[in-house]
């Protein structure tokens, strides 16, 4: 398959990729690691006649933490994220989460920002970034700006991302030690998208929830926060009645649409799995 | 869209050539450069058949441009043996065990586990089938892969120990 023809920039810096999409306006895509992009214009679904490949710009990649906050550079790829000692020792969810994303040739070339900001339902990444309540940062020419996770998905492929913007890292609010976490994905095969999929992260204290958040992949045209949810096991022990009720308050949000996964009742019901089994464990998992 | 002037090492070469950016890699390597071990399988980034290792990583060549590739350091099966023809520890290895059925999905098996080894030299057979989780093999033969990339390992590991 063969994509239409486009003219290729390779920008050494930031500040030359944003010209350039200031330059070219709607004709232009960048491209990050390519694995959802390229599929795309090869099925020539996409047809960008300027691409701006950010491969060179390592400003854009690393992960460092601060004092409340893990930031980690847009073109992160997934395996850094998998083999970071800092995340396996702060937030582990984004390496558990990577690995069950594609496969290891995929994960070499995927990255953190491609996969928060291509706005694709599937996308594993947006949810888990729902759930731990980070901030995009997104720069254009002479402008910055952060908007949280939370605000920034409005349906499939409709995000609140400028043409001539860039998402130029995520910060992620130094999760609580000893929180429990886990990234439940059910797929048909390796390297497919969830036919629904759950992050939850969440923080016990004398055996009681104190706080919690879930988040829902693949069940709605956008990343789903299952507010209700959480609300339905914070200030409970996690017990089998506060799962349940948690359980069907997430099937109650989740708004799937049949497909090649299955029909609608069906991933709402394995919507409703993926909760159960991310609460026990990330139960299990708090300190 | 006018060519684009690339320059590239192949395993080992270094290659100078044009390429229009919405060129694939595995056209590149297949159609310009006549290097045909990657082979063309679903063509959508799924089967891995199409494997190569660029500068230091896995990836499928069918899901890249050309036009990335330039100044990249490109690995693919051709490029496994030695200057004399002796086959690389994989290759042994996939012929003594039988890692192979019709073949087709060999290059990319063979390549993908060359950087599996580099990352981790004895690999456990559950991190092999998870290293491997991108390469198809449509004959269903994994069970005589695995075992040839846990051969492999051991000898290029008992070398390498015995060398130090």
């Amino acid at each position: 398959m063969i994509p239409a023809p486009f003219a290729y920039h390779r920008p050494r810096s930031v500040d030359e990729a944003l010209g350039l999409l200031r330059q070219y306006g709607e004709g232009a895509r960048v491209v990050a690691g390519g694995h959802s992009l390229i599929p795309m214009m090869k099925l020539r679904l996409a047809q960008p006649e300027y691409l701006v490949d950010l491969q060179d710009l390592e400003e854009l990649r690393g992960i460092r933490s601060e004092p409340d906050a893990v930031m980690i550079g847009a073109m992160t790829t997934q395996h850094e994220l998998i083999n970071s000692a800092l995340l396996a020792a702060n937030c582990p969810i984004i390496g558990e989460t990577s690995l069950q994303i594609a496969d290891p040739q995929v994960r070499y070339c995927g990255t953190l920002g491609g996969n928060v900001a291509n706005g694709d339902p599937g996308n594993d990444m947006p949810a888990v970034m729902l759930a731990l309540g980070a901030k995009y940062r997104l720069k254009r020419q002479r402008d910055e700006r952060e908007i949280a996770a939370r605000d920034f998905y409005h349906g499939a492929f409709s995000r609140a991302l400028q043409p001539d913007e860039i998402l130029v890292s995520v910060r992620i609010p130094m999760p609580v030690a000893g929180h429990g976490y886990a990234y439940e994905k059910q797929k048909r095969k390796v390297g497919d998208y969830a036919t629904a999929a759950a992050a939850v992260v969440l923080t016990m204290s004398g055996g009681t929830c104190i706080s919690a958040a879930i988040a829902l992949t693949n069940v709605a045209d956008t990343p789903l926060l299952a507010g209700d949810a959480a609300d339905a096991v914070i200030g409970t022990a996690l017990d089998e009645a506060a799962i349940d009720e948690a359980v069907r308050r997430a099937r109650a949000a989740a708004n799937p649409s049949a497909d090649a996964h299955g029909p609608v009742e069906f991933r709402r019901h394995v919507a409703g799995v993926m909760v159960r089994r991310a609460l026990m464990r990330a139960k299990e998992r708090a300190l | 869209m006018a060519k684009m002037h690339i320059v590239l090492r192949v395993n080992n070469r270094e290659v100078e050539t044009l390429a229009e950016p919405r060129m694939l890699l595995i056209h590149l390597l297949r159609e310009q450069l006549g290097i045909t071990g990657p082979h063309i399988g679903c063509d959508t980034s799924h089967c891995g058949a199409c494997s190569v290792d660029m500068n230091g990583k896995s990836v499928k060549s069918c899901t890249v441009f050309a036009v990335q590739a330039h100044g990249a350091e490109i690995i693919t099966v051709e490029g496994l043996a030695g200057a004399d023809g002796s086959l690389h520890p994989l290759q042994e290895a996939f012929r003594e065990h039988h890692g192979l059925q019709c073949g087709f999905c060999t290059p990319g098996m063979i390549i993908r586990a060359y950087r599996l080894l580099q990352e981790n030299p004895r690999p456990s057979e559950t991190e092999i089938r998870q290293g491997i989780a991108g390469n198809l093999c449509r004959c269903t033969g994994y069970l005589t892969i695995v075992r040839a990339i846990r051969a492999a390992a051991e000898r290029m590991a008992n070398a390498k120990e015995a060398a130090e």
